[in-house]
């Protein structure tokens, strides 16, 4: 059987004992997926998983908490499921994950910038790391490592870290983790004023949708963030880059050793803003001073989230 | 009808040139790969072959406006009193919206029903209404997100438009629609069309029309929006994987729920008004901390109710939706509000059988 089938006769198994499942379906076109709440068997049967299934699903799972749920992970979605975890934010005992291999998610972005147009597509086929692309006009075959979302050059964890049934073995070599983020080296290159410049140019077409904090599956305050309300008022309603830039800085700071760095942020962004390279310069940051990573141990406690009187590499008291 | 002008893309250029020494004319540029309405200079790279991803609605309803701009004054004599200087702010500039697409023009119509009825006018929005014009380019492309026949509205649609623009091998067709287009076109300088031009560009029409195909009847959708109203199962379901962010608000032709807020910095302020999105938890939370809608299930439900049954009840059956799919597109999860559409004609129908 192959991997598709195996995984859906395992999600049908469950079922009976679960309210949903929750996985990838065709979208509106072959070049879409989209979340997918399995409830009855006709539900499973529609179940899809290729480099399309870029949506981290995991950010539904705070809303369901007290729900018994089943959920597909890939490796970096699977972290996001344990520092959800660790921060008490949904109950293990009512999760059931579905662990699968990952050959890499594509970013639609890139396959717009690599085929030109992407709006009329017909057919998607994958095989060995080839991506075809159909139209009315003909076909044309991408290499999918051209056409990674940016997380996947960075998340090293191409197996899930943590799941009940595990069909990630099954999977070809990982193709993620090879490097250091793009962005956030072109970043770290710059002086203070380019730095400065760079976001001024890239958030002043932030149309503050918050598709971003929305994405996240580490945003926790939901309907109460300080971006919408006016008590206290931290961000006036104006579409000013200050007020952008200032939502960014603070979405940021929350997420500092807590950022699962599956790139959900900035795949959602419809304005494509590079907006994970501050994620990833704070969790650099975390793991410099506490040698800590977000969501890979479902028993540590973040850094950030708790308390020590000593800090090995923080220097308090020697000067 | 006016006999259509050959304009290459060089007329084009030209054009753009001049329009823009005598008012502020949007184009659509891309912005490192994000498409969207800027202010015209020589260098700006405009993108006229696909849709943009933003439509062009804040030349006429921008996202933050200044309403009037108010200061406290200090009365020494009468320390009692405090006194107000308020200054209105009314737009007067200039702007030509030049290479939309008929789909995030007319979303202009369907605000004109709302900012400028009978009872109702908003001098904001009339003014900068009265002040901007529209060269819409008819489309040569479909996209799978495509659904403006749907609604109402085909590719070569005008209505909204002053000037449209049919594309054909080396520029387009220019067709003055308006009195405001017969002006502007006036400085086009181009040719006479040709026949053969003229057959080119229908040609094109008559392709695009073909490829969009047939459009489901949705008449009776806002009759079945109506009824499955309280059919929370069925909210739930649909709107399970949307994640109630605003990308699909601000970026459709037609949303125009806004805010007014009075952002005061000491004994000075200003009240603007901003766009507002009906997929926030805010929108109508009340002073009570009572929530109307309190899940995304009852916001999705409104957003769908709105385009497709309240609306359209209130304006002769016209639909609150330009079918330019940008919602659909553009939607991180793929929500697609056709798919709403159509299962929520299905549910009313099953449910009719039943009870029936």
């Amino acid at each position: 059987m192959s991997l598709l089938e195996d995984v859906k006769a395992k999600i049908k198994e469950e079922l009976p004992n679960l309210d949903c499942v929750i996985g990838w379906k065709q979208g509106f076109d072959p070049l879409h997926a989209t979340p997918h709440f399995m409830r009855t068997e006709k539900d499973v049967d529609q179940l899809i998983y290729d480099p399309l299934c870029a949506q981290n699903l995991a950010s539904y799972l705070p809303g369901m908490k007290d729900k018994k749920v089943g959920i597909l992970v890939k490796g970096c979605d699977s972290r996001s499921v344990v520092e959800l975890i660790q921060e008490k934010l949904i109950k293990r005992e009512n999760l059931v994950i579905f662990g699968l291999p990952c050959s890499g998610a594509v970013d639609l972005t890139r396959v717009n910038d690599e085929f030109g147009f992407v709006g009329r597509i017909t057919g998607v086929n994958f095989s060995d790391g080839k991506m075809e692309i159909t139209t009315p006009d003909g076909s044309s075959v991408l290499e999918i490592k051209d056409l990674l979302l940016s997380k996947c050059q960075t998340n090293p964890y191409a197996s899930p870290v943590l799941c009940d049934h595990d069909f990630s073995p099954s999977g070809g070599p990982a193709i993620c983790g090879q490097g250091e983020s793009d962005a956030l080296q072109a970043l770290e290159g710059m002086s203070l004023e380019q730095r400065f410049a760079y976001w001024q140019y890239h958030m002043d077409r932030c149309i503050r949708c918050y598709a971003c904090r929305n994405a996240c599956p580490m945003c926790v305050c939901r309907d109460h963030c300080i971006a919408d309300t006016r008590e206290p008022h931290w961000l006036s309603q104006e579409t000013d880059v200050q007020q952008k830039w200032m939502f960014q800085l603070v979405h940021a700071m929350h997420l500092a050793g807590r950022c699962t760095e599956c790139g959900e942020c900035e795949r959602a962004c419809p304005m494509n803003i590079p907006i994970l390279s501050l994620r990833q310069k704070l969790n650099r940051e975390i793991k410099e001073l506490f040698d800590y990573e977000a969501g890979v141990d479902p028993e540590a406690v973040p850094p950030l989230l708790t308390f020590k009187v000593e800090e090995a590499n923080i220097n308090e008291r020697g000067w | 009808m006016a006999a259509k002008t050959y304009l290459t893309h060089e007329d084009i250029s030209k054009w753009l040139e001049d329009m823009s020494s005598q008012a502020t004319v949007l184009v659509p540029a891309s912005v490192d790969r994000a498409v969207k309405f800027v202010p015209y200079d020589a260098q700006t790279q405009i993108v006229l072959e696909h849709q943009a991803t933003a439509p062009p609605k804040e030349a006429v309803f921008p996202q933050t406006e200044t309403l009037l701009k108010y200061r406290y004054k200090k009365d020494t004599e009468h320390p009692e009193t405090q006194p107000l200087e308020v200054k209105e702010d009314v737009p007067e500039d200039k702007v030509v919206v030049f290479g939309a697409r008929p789909c995030g023009t007319r979303g202009f119509v369907i605000y004109d029903r709302v900012f400028t009825s009978d009872t109702i006018t908003d001098p904001y929005y009339k003014a900068r209404r009265a002040n901007t014009a529209f060269i819409t380019i008819a489309c040569d492309q479909v996209e799978n997100t495509c659904f403006c026949h749907w609604v109402g509205s085909h590719p070569a649609d005008s209505e909204g438009s002053d000037i449209m623009l049919f594309p054909v091998q080396g520029g387009y067709l220019a067709q003055s629609v308006t009195d405001k287009g017969d002006q502007l076109i006036k400085q086009a300088g181009g040719t006479k069309a040709s026949g053969e031009q003229q057959k080119e560009a229908d040609t094109i029409q008559a392709r695009v029309r073909e490829e969009l195909g047939e459009a489901p009847d949705i008449s009776d959708v806002p009759a079945s929006l109506l009824q499955i109203f309280d059919n929370l199962d069925f909210w739930n379901d649909v709107s399970a994987k949307c994640i109630s962010c605003g990308a699909c608000t601000y970026l459709c032709p037609t949303c125009y729920c806004f805010n007014i807020t009075d952002e005061a910095y000491g004994l000075t302020g200003k009240r603007i008004r901003t766009w507002d999105n009906c997929m926030s938890y805010l929108f109508t939370l009340e002073g009570s901390g009572h929530n109307p809608r309190m899940t995304k299930a009852h916001r999705l439900r409104n957003r769908v109710g709105h385009k497709f049954s309240y609306y359209p009840e209130l304006h002769e059956g016209v639909f609150a939706c330009c079918g330019c799919g940008r919602c659909i597109k553009h939607c991180p999860m793929a929500v697609d509000i056709r798919e709403i559409a159509l299962r929520a004609k299905e549910t009313a129908d099953d449910e009719q059988s039943v009870s029936a």
